[in-house]
């Protein structure tokens, strides 16, 4: 067994924003004795420092298997895995375990130990004192929204499933490794309670920034919780590997397309926030107070079809129509309908949406905090919206795919140089 | 070999009501001694029979008969003594704890390494299966001919130790085979070792489990350990014996008496002293 660790450097080798990736793996493959077809085929995935890359794809596509190539979990039988620089492809793999964090959906805390025995695990491993440990272990329990004093004590079988999974993931974070490697961990558990545990490892990441691989088979969780995702087909072969919106925005093939599947325009809304966005300028405001021959006026000079009244701190008030302005309808404080759609600019263009699907008018009215009105949101401005990410997507791959054959990269290592997965857009698939 | 596979001995499930077996048997020594006493007699088998069969009726009125208890009694304190029953009483579990001593060795190897080597499984379960078939007496008997043991109590101890392997090892395997994949994958993926997974994981998991084949097998090797002194051995089957070889000469019953019920009464403590070990040794997380 080999526990010195054999150094190589890798330059070149970067992340399209210049980073140094902290995981590699180069080329690297598992064929199972007895059979010809791989599971993973020669695989090349750069796993970016302090970010969430999720491996997403559909079953039997190989990314479980691809991730517990990562900790040696299974012995891939070529290629390379680079940690932090350093090759760990030979080295002993209990080691390289301990500088791992690992979360499973099953979660297999140990049964006849207490929490605070199995959080420990890894610091009893790399021989922590007792003094370190038990602190170590009454922080990871705060951090992961477990008071230490009620739980430290307990066994595994009288916590619930959510509770469970809290004490997995701290248990992973025993021995404050910079990677953790998670399969599905939220997979077996309650839509709701999934939903509160992604959210509070999201902020646990924020403080953290742990690099972290994360498999799920689900496209809705990938795109939540990844600053990256993956898209894998049969064999491992990454079909796609860019950011959620990206991705959203800009599936490069049929394959991604069908996976993410329909809605991925709307899932697309939920990364723009209306701050963003040029608001349009079309729409006619009054004050309140405005005299109705006036206000007609500026009504008949706008092209939009309704006209918001506001009052007189500028909150806005009524939505107008031309009927509204006629002589005999009521005043502009009760003509016309009310306002009900209202957004902030820091909601997210998802959120602006429904908000404007269940106005009477079509049109949201974006607000400050103290409720005055910034300008105004519709559907116009969304699809604009819309055609500029596809656009930006399309420019960003035709930019790669430029650089890809003006580079002519070197024969010994096709498709590495550049993005690390042009290969999705070579037509090869 | 058919049934390698199947449940752990004794396991919670179908944990044996050991106290009901254990009072089922004395019933049937009483009935065994009913029918020697009077074929004994007669050197008649079928009469032997028929009386067998009026014995059983005359049973309550035999174990209800104060003046036998009073005479047994007596025979313990003045005859025999309370000291000279209580070495026959260690000697007997010295065979026993012995012959454990080894098959617990012997089968917590066996059993790790079939849970190593899968291949191991089916040959290794099935000759401690076979061991298991051979009679008692005839597996006792056949030491005396063996170069180096002859008679005595080394005889025993092997076979006795033979005859524990199968519980302990089977239920060894099960335990092991038991413990949950997730545990042992989280395991792994924390960097423990196979060493360090075997003795802080999987043995502690498995532990329950194998300590219910341990305990099977020692009430087993309680009783079978009483037929020792037939081979030369010592322990209270000594007094079965002597009863057996005096008979109907008086005392005879007196002496077999003793050595069934200390050898009942042995076994239900050693029943005891394994339900407070497992309560001892057993986390509070598997209970």
């Amino acid at each position: 067994m080999t526990t010195e660790f054999a150094y190589e450097t890798t330059p070149g080798r970067q992340l399209p924003d210049g980073q140094q990736p902290k995981i590699e793996l180069h080329g690297v493959g598992k064929v199972y004795p007895g059979t010809t077809v791989p599971a993973v085929a020669d695989l090349d995935l750069d796993v970016p420092t302090g970010e969430i890359l999720v491996l997403v794809g559909p079953s039997g596509c190989g990314k479980s298997t691809t991730l517990r190539l990562i900790n040696r979990m299974i012995e891939p039988t070529s290629g390379k895995i680079i940690f932090d620089g350093e090759d760990v492809t030979d080295v002993n793999a209990d080691a390289l375990r301990r500088r791992i964090g690992y979360v499973i959906q099953q979660i297999g805390l140990f049964p006849h130990q207490t929490i605070a025995q199995n959080i420990s695990t890894v610091p009893r491993l790399l021989g922590w004192d007792k003094a370190r440990t038990a602190q170590r272990v009454d922080e990871l329990l705060e951090l992961t929204g477990l008071d230490p004093r009620e739980y430290r004590d307990r066994y595994p079988k009288e916590l619930s499933g959510g509770q469970a999974q809290r004490v997995g993931v701290a248990r992973a974070l025993g021995g404050d490794p910079e990677v953790l490697l998670m399969d599905e961990p939220f997979g077996a558990i309650d839509p709701i309670t999934r939903d509160r545990l992604q959210n509070e490892f999201l902020r646990l990441q924020s403080e953290l920034k742990k690099t972290i691989v994360f498999v799920t088979h689900d496209i809705d969780e990938a795109i939540k919780m990844g600053d990256r995702i993956a898209i894998l087909g049969d064999q491992s072969v990454i079909r796609q590997f860019d950011t959620p919106e990206r991705i959203l925005a800009y599936p490069v093939d049929e394959f991604v397309s069908d996976f993410i599947g329909s809605g991925s325009t709307l899932k697309g809304l939920n990364f723009e926030r209306v701050r963003d966005l040029q608001l349009s300028e079309d729409f006619a405001i009054v004050g309140v107070d405005t005299d109705r021959t006036e206000a007609r006026r500026i009504f008949e000079a706008s092209p939009e079809r309704w006209m918001l009244v506001c009052d007189r701190d500028s909150r806005p008030l009524r939505w107008v129509g031309e009927n509204d302005l006629s002589d005999g309808a009521p005043s502009l404080e009760r003509a016309g309908v009310p306002v009900s759609a209202t957004v902030m600019p820091n909601a997210t263009l998802h959120d602006a949406l429904e908000e404007m699907l269940l106005s009477n008018a079509g049109q949201a009215v974006v607000v400050d905090e103290k409720g005055r009105c910034q300008g105004i949101l519709d559907i116009e401005r969304l699809a604009d919206v819309l055609k500029r990410l596809r656009h930006q997507a399309k420019k960003h791959y035709e930019g790669l795919a430029a650089r890809e054959t003006g580079e002519a990269a070197p024969p010994s290592e096709p498709g590495r140089s550049g993005a690390p997965h042009d290969e999705s857009l070579g037509g090869e698939h | 070999m058919s049934d390698q596979g199947g449940a752990a001995l004794g396991d919670r499930r179908r944990r044996l009501p050991v106290r009901a077996i254990a009072g089922a048997a004395f019933s049937v020594l009483v009935i065994w001694y009913l029918f020697v006493f009077e074929t004994a007699a007669n050197n008649d088998l079928f009469e032997g029979l028929d009386l067998l069969f009026s014995g059983i009726g005359r049973l309550p009125s035999l174990l209800f008969d104060g003046s036998a208890y009073a005479s047994w009694w007596e025979w313990m304190t003045d005859a025999e003594g309370w000291s000279a029953i209580f070495e026959r009483v260690v000697e007997h579990v010295q065979l026993v704890a012995t012959s454990m001593a080894f098959a617990v060795a012997i089968s917590v190897v066996l059993g790790v390494l079939i849970h190593r080597v899968r291949s191991l499984r089916g040959p290794i379960l099935g000759i401690a299966s076979i061991f298991l078939t051979i009679p008692s007496l005839a597996l006792f008997a056949v030491f005396i001919s063996v170069p180096g043991i002859g008679i005595g109590d080394r005889g025993p101890i092997i076979a006795l130790t033979m005859y524990s392997i199968l519980p302990i090892l089977r239920n060894t395997v099960i335990g092991l085979e038991d413990v949950d994949r997730a545990v042992i994958e989280s395991a792994q993926g924390m960097g423990l070792n196979k060493r360090q997974r075997l003795l802080q994981v999987e043995v502690p998991l498995a532990w329950p489990i194998i300590l219910t084949g341990i305990r099977v097998a020692a009430l087993l090797n309680i009783g079978i350990a009483a037929i020792a002194p037939l081979v030369g051995g010592t322990g209270l089957g000594r007094y079965i014996n002597d009863g057996l070889q005096r008979f109907p000469d008086l005392t005879s019953v007196e002496r077999m008496w003793t050595g069934v019920v200390f050898t009942i009464v042995l076994a239900l403590v050693a029943d005891i002293f394994f339900s407070l070990l497992r309560r001892f040794t057993t986390s509070k997380g598997l209970r």
